[in-house]
């Protein structure tokens, strides 16, 4: 009897205690959704405010016009400009690192080396490789230009395709490979029919993320792209972006420049949140 | 006595003597490494031509590992090493210069867990065909369904071809591997445990499957499943520690074991 009565209150502790850590628990994640919601509402509430068609197709206005003349056509177009090269330049590249890191030599120097590298590059304040194309680039050509802001961005997107590939192609089972290898295949077959086929979705969503990343980076225009109020068509001078007018504008005590600095956060907010979306959607696919 | 629970086949014909039938594969002195770890001990072993042979043993026996040195699997894996020769057709094969993948398109293998390739099913019994022949779209397709009559699958798939072959069931992936092996038209059948992952029914549907395959193939089978081995093969190996302890014909073997060892395995009383 005397031990039945200890199990049971042993037993009501452990739901005792079960209940304080769920509580605690589900505080924790309320107080943090709690400021990622709050930073939405207000990211959509005063961007939605700022949109019209003219946001979209008018180049960045003077200070002091009245709220709702101009755009950000010309920030949106460079933006667009400098995240499609980067995307084309890294992508490829952190493809081919990847693939180079996860089947030839995985634990050869070379490899580990390059893994060491591109740790410290992944988590590389964005500023220093700003930093490093001004001073490469921009400086050896007395140019800022839309060319630098994307290789810039392209050294942002590269760690991190490098990674992500290099982590899925490490998860695809090693049978999956024996077995296209006792067929007599090659590797480079191996690799591009098998392994690559088998990991296609993980890829994806890694260069995805690395879009919806570089999308938002301003630190590495600051000194590379810089600006522009004007509409440009190549790459080779200042570039108009979104990341650098946002902040411009939304440093001015002018009213309209702010308007114009909300929607712009609002269209990233935008663009990020699809791209994470499209990822997670293709990584579920992946999965199932 | 002791054997009652088994029962290799007791109306089977008497298989010939082994010395006197042709032989596919010739293993001779051969060592095999891990780094310096020796995993295979000096083993000789003559595997007839057109019949099924087991190997069975213990884990850790190297059954599997000495499997592995018949295609030169085991190359993929820089510390990994085998010394000795062994013959195909009196050709050996570890020395030979020529492209590995020649003597992959003569020695299939298939693995223990299901691989689909992340394909169709056509494509995956078309992708191992590719490496070797160019063949025009009816005569590939031709091969398809002959490749997937000969594992017994096509009925079941036949009006699936373009999905995915991550969409059959562990089974059916099973013979499709046994059919993409077998579209390539090996000579000789490496099976790796091929039914571990499988269930009984599964199973049974791949022994019937064997059988007829040795009318074509020579059919090297490990398993660590002894009743598989009495029922599927003309030969048996009994393989511990890396040593070939004894080989001889399957049913001589689990009735009248020529050595103590191969009798304490069989019996249960050890392994």
């Amino acid at each position: 009897m005397k031990n039945d009565s200890a199990r049971m209150a042993h037993f009501l502790r452990r739901k005792r205690t079960n209940r304080v850590a769920l509580a605690l628990a589900f505080a924790a994640m309320l107080f943090g959704t709690f400021w990622l919601a709050w930073i939405l509402w207000e990211t959509l509430r005063l961007g939605f405010e700022s949109l019209s068609l003219s946001f979209l197709t008018e180049n960045t206005p003077p200070p002091n016009e009245p709220p709702g003349a101009g755009g950000l056509a010309n920030a949106i177009r460079g933006s667009l400009a400098m995240v499609a090269l980067a995307t084309f330049i890294g992508a490829p590249v952190g493809i081919l690192s990847g693939i180079y890191l996860a089947e030839y030599r995985p634990q050869g120097w070379l490899a580990v080396t390059i893994r060491f590298v591109n740790d410290l590059l992944l988590s590389a304040p964005s500023i220093i490789i700003g930093l490093f194309v001004y001073a490469v680039i921009v400086v050896r050509f007395q140019q800022f230009s839309g060319w630098a802001g994307a290789a810039a961005l392209s050294l942002i997107v590269i760690p991190v395709v490098i990674r992500t590939t290099e982590n899925m192609l490490a998860l695809i089972p090693s049978g999956l490979r024996e077995a296209a290898y006792a067929l007599g295949a090659p590797k480079w077959r191996v690799i591009l029919q098998i392994t690559l086929a088998a990991a296609r979705a993980g890829v994806i969503t890694g260069i995805l993320l690395a879009v919806a990343r570089i999308c938002g980076e301003t630190a590495p225009l600051l000194f590379t792209a810089l600006n522009n109020q004007f509409w440009t068509t190549g790459l080779s001078g200042p570039t108009a972006n979104l990341p650098v007018t946002i902040l411009q504008f939304a440093m001015s005590p002018y009213e309209n420049w702010q308007h114009l600095a909300w929607g712009g956060v609002f269209l990233i907010t935008l663009i990020v949140l699809g791209l994470n979306i499209l990822a997670r959607t293709l990584s579920r696919d992946a999965s199932s | 006595m002791t054997q009652s629970n088994l029962s290799p086949k007791p109306d089977a014909p008497d298989e010939p003597d082994i010395s006197s039938l042709p032989v596919k594969l010739s293993v001779q002195d051969l060592n095999f490494y891990y780094g310096k770890f020796l995993a295979l001990k000096n083993i000789g072993i003559d595997i007839p031509a057109n019949r099924v042979t087991a190997f069975i043993g213990p884990s850790g026996c190297g059954k599997s590992t000495l499997l592995r040195t018949f295609n030169r699997m085991f190359e993929l894996y820089p510390e990994q090493r085998a010394e000795g020769r062994i013959l195909l057709d009196g050709e050996d094969l570890l020395a030979s210069r020529g492209d590995v993948a020649l003597i992959r398109a003569r020695v299939g293998m298939v693995f223990q867990k299901p691989t689909p390739f992340p394909m169709s099913i056509f494509d995956n019994i078309a992708f191992g065909v590719k490496l070797f022949e160019s063949l025009s779209r009816i005569d590939m397709e031709e091969r398809v369904e002959w490749a997937l009559k000969k594992a017994a699958l096509w009925d079941e798939v036949k009006d699936k071809l373009p999905q995915s072959g991550a969409s059959l069931s562990g089974g059916q992936q099973q013979r499709l591997c046994i059919a993409r092996c077998i579209a390539i038209r090996p000579e000789i059948l490496l099976l790796d445990e091929p039914c571990s992952a499988l269930d009984p029914i599964s199973t049974a549907r791949i022994e019937e499957l064997i059988a007829e395959f040795k009318t074509d193939y020579t059919v090297i089978i490990v398993t660590h499943n002894m009743q598989q081995a009495a029922r599927v093969s003309d030969y048996t190996a009994y393989m511990y520690l890396g040593d070939l302890i004894e080989f001889g014909e399957t049913e001589q073997m689990f009735f009248k074991p020529r050595r103590r060892e191969t009798e304490d395995y069989i019996t249960g009383r050890f392994g």
